[in-house]
């Protein structure tokens, strides 16, 4: 229990500092590596609470695809990083409104909690009986069988943004010279080399 | 005080004595691998490959261990010390901490976890980060351009990796690595999965950046990529991260395809080999072709490397996904439900 609990702090003492370095390195590389290290812990925090398969999707999904696109389009950005922090004090008001926001409602889910002790175990229901099936199993059962049309269309959503994002920005230019494959497979030797016999001293 | 012993220092000292019994093997391993590579390109292209360093050149690793060591390790001026520096270190980690979850033989692994193969995916996937990092901090055109070609690499071929991990999955019915080998006990997935063990073996070797896919450290255009700036001990942890890569990637490819410790018949002669000893074989055989394909194919082309992994790959094991989980449901071959 002493090694879980050091275990725990470390982790989250971990993810709160990378979470104020993130926002506060004057580098946006470091930020971006600093983000990845707050991800790293909350996998942590995940493992520590027995959701072993959140955790690990966390660090697939986030650490090793969504982090690496950032840290692609940071590095490759040229923007003189010092002049755009000369407005970060305008933007104070909207961030401090969202964190306001976000800790009124954490007050409010977790007031719940204390005032009505039930409230959990109706949030609990769905799951299926603790012991026995891991948690993998648990969230495929919840997922893909008892809401399977609710998490089918929340993907279709998400397939619909992301052609939607495709279709904005495709754009077809006709002065490019695309490669084909096919022509390019189908090319025989008899249709493009021609043997010759030349006799000497004329031209072909 | 004899109740910490038992409690905490024990099972501490325990747990350190059993990752030296796995990391200090597999360093040798990796060791010798370089000197394989180089004696196998050798005999395959008619020369001798190491000879002079000890008996059939069996010690030319350590000597070259040593003169890394002992060579100077030099700082760009313009580089990202910090970066810089941490960048080797963590290719190597995260080829090590792999490990963890790799059953050697039965019942012999570190840490037994239920999401096993999900851990592997996710150490594979920050493998990345060790290359975009040293290209980055380096502050230098050629390392950057290896550590762009390397990311876009290693996150396309990332997506196929899972989709074929997905396949073996629908026909285990488990996420633990060891279950995954019990379930080869009739037959090896490699013959009812073909067309995806060789999609795994072709993205292992694009993952690994290894020939013909080792387009980050393209010599003739990028002299050597990633790694230009780096000398001494952190170029060499860079050079023994990819051996060591490559070892956990034949060795999930065992585990996933190849029957893991499992005898190749069941056949009580067969039996009585030890497993550590069939997982040594299968992972050394796939290395085997690891390197030879090193010896026999030229570099892929950027254009080509890219339309392979997301318009030939992609789609395949895509389809093999949907395949496989329809031949489930309509034959009913639910694997291990429990229910």
């Amino acid at each position: 229990m002493i090694i879980q609990a050091l275990a725990f702090y470390l982790f989250a003492a971990t993810a709160v500092a990378s979470g104020v370095m993130v926002i506060s390195a004057r580098n946006p590389v470091h930020s971006v590596l600093f983000l990845i290290l707050a991800f790293f812990n909350s996998a942590g925090l995940f493992v520590l609470i027995g959701a072993e398969f959140l955790a690990m999707i966390l660090v697939v999904v986030y650490v090793g695809a969504v982090a690496v696109l950032f840290l692609f389009v940071v590095m490759m950005l040229d923007i003189n990083f010092t002049e755009l922090r000369e407005g970060f004090l305008q933007y104070l008001p909207i961030g401090a409104l969202i964190g306001i926001i976000l800790a009124a409602e954490l007050i409010l889910v977790f007031g719940s909690w204390v005032v009505s002790p039930e409230a959990t175990q109706i949030l609990t229901a769905p799951t299926l009986p603790a012991g026995g099936v891991t948690n993998t199993h648990a969230l495929g059962q919840l997922i893909y069988t008892d809401y399977i049309y609710l998490f089918q269309s929340a993907g279709l959503v998400l397939l619909v943004a992301m052609i939607g994002a495709i279709v904005l920005t495709l754009r077809h230019r006709p002065d490019v010279r695309r490669q084909k494959i096919s022509d390019q497979v189908e090319r025989r030797r008899e249709d493009v080399i021609e043997i010759r016999d030349i006799t000497t001293g004329s031209g072909v | 005080m004899v109740d910490f012993w038992w409690n905490y220092a024990w099972p501490t000292l325990w747990i350190v004595i059993q990752i030296l019994f796995l990391v200090v093997p597999l360093l040798i391993v990796v060791a010798y691998l370089t000197y394989a590579e180089r004696k196998v390109i050798g005999l395959m292209q008619l020369r001798m490959g190491p000879n002079v360093v000890g008996p059939f050149g069996l010690l030319q690793p350590f000597a070259d261990a040593l003169k890394l060591m002992t060579k100077e390790l030099i700082i760009p001026t313009g580089a990202n010390r910090v970066v810089f520096l941490m960048a080797p270190m963590l290719t190597f980690i995260l080829a090590m901490v792999g490990w963890a979850v790799i059953p050697v033989s039965e019942g012999w692994v570190l840490s037994n976890i239920n999401v096993g193969v999900l851990y592997l995916f996710a150490i594979s996937s920050l493998g990345v980060y060790g290359i975009i990092m040293a290209g980055w901090a380096s502050n230098s055109k050629y390392p950057f351009l290896g550590a762009l070609r390397s990311a876009a690499q290693m996150v396309s071929y990332e997506v196929s990796i899972g989709f074929v991990i997905i396949t073996v999955l629908l026909a285990v019915g488990s996420l633990n690595l060891s279950d995954i080998v019990l379930a080869q006990k009739n037959v090896w997935f490699f013959i009812p999965l073909f067309p995806m063990f060789i999609v795994f073996v072709i993205s292992a070797l694009a993952e690994t950046n290894r020939a013909p896919f080792d387009l980050p450290e393209a010599e003739a255009e990028l002299v050597t990529g990633y790694n230009v700036e780096y000398s001494a001990m952190a170029f060499a942890l860079f050079f023994l991260g990819e051996y060591a890569n490559m070892v956990l990637m034949s060795g999930m490819t065992v585990i996933l395809f190849l029957g893991g410790w499992l005898p190749p018949f069941d056949i009580a002669i067969l039996n009585w080999v030890p497993g550590l000893v069939w997982f040594a074989l299968k992972v050394s055989a796939m290395l085997f072709v690891f390197l030879w394909v090193r010896a026999t194919l030229p570099r892929y082309r950027y254009d080509q490397l890219m339309r392979l992994g997301w318009k030939v790959f992609l789609p395949l094991s895509l389809g093999w996904v949907v395949l496989t989980a329809g031949a489930i449901v309509v034959f009913g071959w639910y694997p291990g439900i429990v229910n």
